[in-house]
């Protein structure tokens, strides 16, 4: 099952390495991981998705303690979290079909930032769901490319992470 | 005052009361050791190999409870120290590493003798650095000492550029801390110790389970306090012995893969394992579906990572094992708890005396378990330090050494390192200058750091090797004998190569043979008493195997070898273990 990690480190070089290493050394995969400084410029937050068993998730959580660097864990409940990710899509765009395009970016309220003669390029931030809902809808048009940032995510409102 | 950054470490570590520095000099460690040349304390010993310098600074910090420092170039220098640091790693050993690293401007550029030392070395050390600013050097040093020592103890590594140690600042030692993410938990939660003293004053058959985090904690007399209160048997892992006196009636032995069948045997019928500093290691435990499963399990330790890790708990207890062992003995007190363990404690000798751990001497032949066994009757009366290499030399140790005081055993448990033991043994024999310090060591890994001799020698560091020399790699033969269809692949050495007698004198140090076991006694005993290190090469079977064992993956209570005894189920319906029951 998919567990959301939202992670306080020390804003230090080489901490996302003992984290990220961390993972791979215990056999984890990353689904994703995005990174930042917080409101205070000498911590980070990291908000890692990960696919895991609870109680291997455990081991792994109770690992990420004990790095020196890390501060605070907390595996972000679904029902009382608020997610989201921006995804850049360069969509083929011939202009016969733009006006289509630009409806559907308006639906999912995206908006286009760059015209290319056969492209355009959307960007649209939002839940994953909803951004996979686009992302089948765009395809049928043909995605020349695309980058997400990964997720980023907080506990609802007195939920406090940190 | 402005001084160095190179003096500000030396400084630093008098601050921390740093007394020995293991090291080897090259190019961009130059400044450190310059500092060091004037400096009585702490001294500098000079090793003749990198890896041997952290093994030394682990056997160092293993019987004295203090860390010693390691200082080494960039890096093949700094490369050398991987395999030392893993050890005391897996062994939670605190030590302080610094390894030099070439000027800041030219990292990552594949400089001349450049290795990337925290990438490197991230897996096996508790924390590490790399310090950019000579002005960030005395806060670094100070965190790295904290960590080392504190919570689950382990190494720290300092990489250092050349630049940075030549650097001036104004020196100033830190007086705090900033460590914001590391806290370790000291106190066990009360109601957790309520619970578990609930549970031990109502078990009919406890058993204490000790390890290496009770010397970490420094906790062997509330263990005592607590086994004899409760009158509880006591079984100590490899990294455990001696937190126990081996010699007390409540001890059970060793359990594990070489254990003692009446150590296994107790853990398999136990209703209660009170698991304290352990981590239910492999090399304990054998198939964990059958270890302890009739017992419900307490498990104290500091680092909340380890409980719940490998095996199933019900009380689990996060704290240092001091503070936690001796809120239960209080607790105990408290309810004015009476141990009821005499069946058990009968059932457990009458083990002991049925299956003792024991082996075949032919006549006139030099048995290995035999060596170890008048190791340990000459110097019963005697001030020692034990410490071993790693394969059968350091499961017969385990078997017959008898140790009696806290941190006189040395040995590498998690990840096993041949050729551990000699420098180990140089780095104890500094931390207690009086003891008689001895490595027990086989043929194979005792040429893995045999270049040592000339420090023992030149530092006056009077280490006593004794080597079960059956010129094979005993462990791996043994092995390949029972599993692999007796093909002896790469096991095979040479008693007679190198000649370890020959090899002795030519370091200057005595080297005696013995092939008879007639002649053992005189030999160990003039050993014991030279004023310098020594080599005696005993000449011992290849065909002697280490028994009893558990096969690899299986019961702990199957074991090949020894006395036979059987599936301890089989051996509760003996019509004196009835009686004991009822």
């Amino acid at each position: 099952m998919n567990h959301t990690l939202s992670v306080l480190v020390e804003n230090k070089p080489g901490v996302l390495t003992r984290v990220a290493s961390l993972f791979a050394r215990r056999g984890f995969n990353i689904d994703s991981l995005a990174v930042g400084v917080t409101e205070d410029p000498t911590l980070s937050r990291m908000t890692i998705v990960v696919a895991a068993e609870d109680a291997l998730l455990e081991q792994v959580t109770k690992q990420l303690h004990k790095l020196i660097n890390v501060i605070k864990i907390q595996d972000l409940n679904p029902k009382e979290m608020i997610d989201r990710e921006l995804v850049l899509f360069k969509v083929n765009a011939p202009p016969e079909r733009r006006h289509e395009i630009i409806e559907i970016a308006n639906v999912f309220r995206a908006k286009i930032i760059d015209v290319g003669r056969q492209s355009v390029t959307i960007e649209a931030t939002g839940a994953g769901d909803k951004l996979m809902a686009m992302e089948d809808l765009l395809r049928t048009y043909g995605i020349k490319e695309l980058t997400r940032t990964g997720k980023i995510a907080l506990a609802r409102g007195s939920k406090d992470a940190s | 005052m402005r001084i160095s950054g190179a003096e500000a470490l030396v400084r630093s570590l008098q601050n921390e009361g740093v007394e020995v520095v293991f090291g080897y000099p090259g190019g961009v460690a130059l400044p450190m050791f310059d500092a060091l040349f004037d400096v009585v304390s702490p001294r500098t010993i000079l090793v003749r190999h990198e890896q041997a310098a952290v093994h030394a600074a682990d056997g160092y910090a293993r019987v004295t409870g203090r860390p010693a420092a390691v200082i080494v170039t960039s890096g093949p220098g700094a490369t050398n120290t991987v395999t030392g640091i893993a050890n005391a790693f897996m062994d939670s050993i605190p030590m302080v590493v610094f390894t030099a690293q070439v000027a800041t401007h030219v990292i990552g550029t594949d400089a001349f003798q450049e290795s990337d030392m925290t990438g490197i070395t991230i897996p096996i050390t508790k924390h590490n650095y790399l310090v950019k600013n000579a002005e960030d050097l005395p806060d670094a040093i100070k965190e790295a000492f904290h960590i080392a020592t504190t919570g689950r103890p382990g190494p720290v590594l300092i990489d250092l550029p050349v630049d940075v140690s030549k650097a001036e600042i104004d020196y100033v030692y830190p007086e705090t801390l900033n460590l914001p993410g590391y806290k370790p938990t000291y106190k066990g939660h009360t109601k957790q110790v309520k619970q578990a003293a609930s549970l031990i004053s109502k078990a009919r058959k406890p058993l204490l389970y000790a390890g290496g985090g009770v010397l970490a904690s420094s906790a062997w007399k509330e263990l005592k306090e607590l086994a004899e209160l409760m009158q509880l048997p006591v079984v100590t892992t490899l990294m455990g012995k001696g937190v126990f006196p081996e010699d007390h009636y409540l001890f059970a032995g060793m359990p594990g893969m070489h254990g003692a069948k009446y150590a296994n045997y107790a853990i398999t019928e136990t209703d209660l394992l009170i698991a304290v500093g352990v981590r239910f290691d492999d090399r304990v435990t054998g198939k964990l579906s059958s270890f302890a499963s009739k017992a419900k399990v307490i498990h104290v330790d500091i680092d909340p990572a380890e409980i719940g890790k490998n095996k199933a708990v019900d009380v689990p207890i996060v704290g240092d094992a001091k503070n936690v062992l001796a809120a239960m003995v209080a607790e105990l007190r408290k309810m004015t708890a009476q141990p009821h363990t005499d069946a058990w404690m009968r059932v457990i000798d009458d083990w002991r005396s049925r299956y003792p751990l024991h082996y075949h001497a032919p006549e006139g032949v030099l048995m290995p378990e035999y060596v170890v066994e008048r190791i340990r009757e000459l110097t019963k009366d005697r001030p020692t330090v034990i410490t071993t290499e790693v394969g059968q030399n350091q499961m017969w140790s385990c078997q017959y050494t008898r140790i009696r005081e806290p941190r006189t055993w040395v040995s590498s448990g998690g990840l096993g390192t041949m050729g551990f033991g000699f420098p180990a043994a140089i780095g104890a024999q500094l931390g207690r200058p009086d003891y008689l310090v001895i490595d027990i060591a086989g043929d194979g890994s005792i040429q893995m750091n045999i270049q040592e001799l000339a420090t023992a020698k030149i530092n006056h560091i009077p280490v006593k090797i004794i080597i079960l020399n059956n010129g094979v790699l005993g462990m791996v033969h043994q092995w390949q004998e029972l599993f692999y269809g007796e093909r002896y692949a790469s096991s095979v050495l040479d008693q007679e190569v190198p000649d370890f007698v020959k090899l002795a004198e030519a370091y200057s140090c005595l080297g005696l043979r013995v092939t008879d076991p007639a002649e053992l006694d005189a030999a160990l005993l003039r050993a014991f008493d030279f004023d310098g290190p020594v080599i005696v090469d005993c000449r011992v079977p290849t065909s002697e195997n280490v028994y009893p064992m558990v096969a690899p993956g299986g019961s702990i209570d199957e074991m090949l070898g020894g006395i036979p005894g059987g599936p301890v189920s089989e051996m509760l319906d003996d019509e004196f273990l009835e009686e004991v029951w009822e």
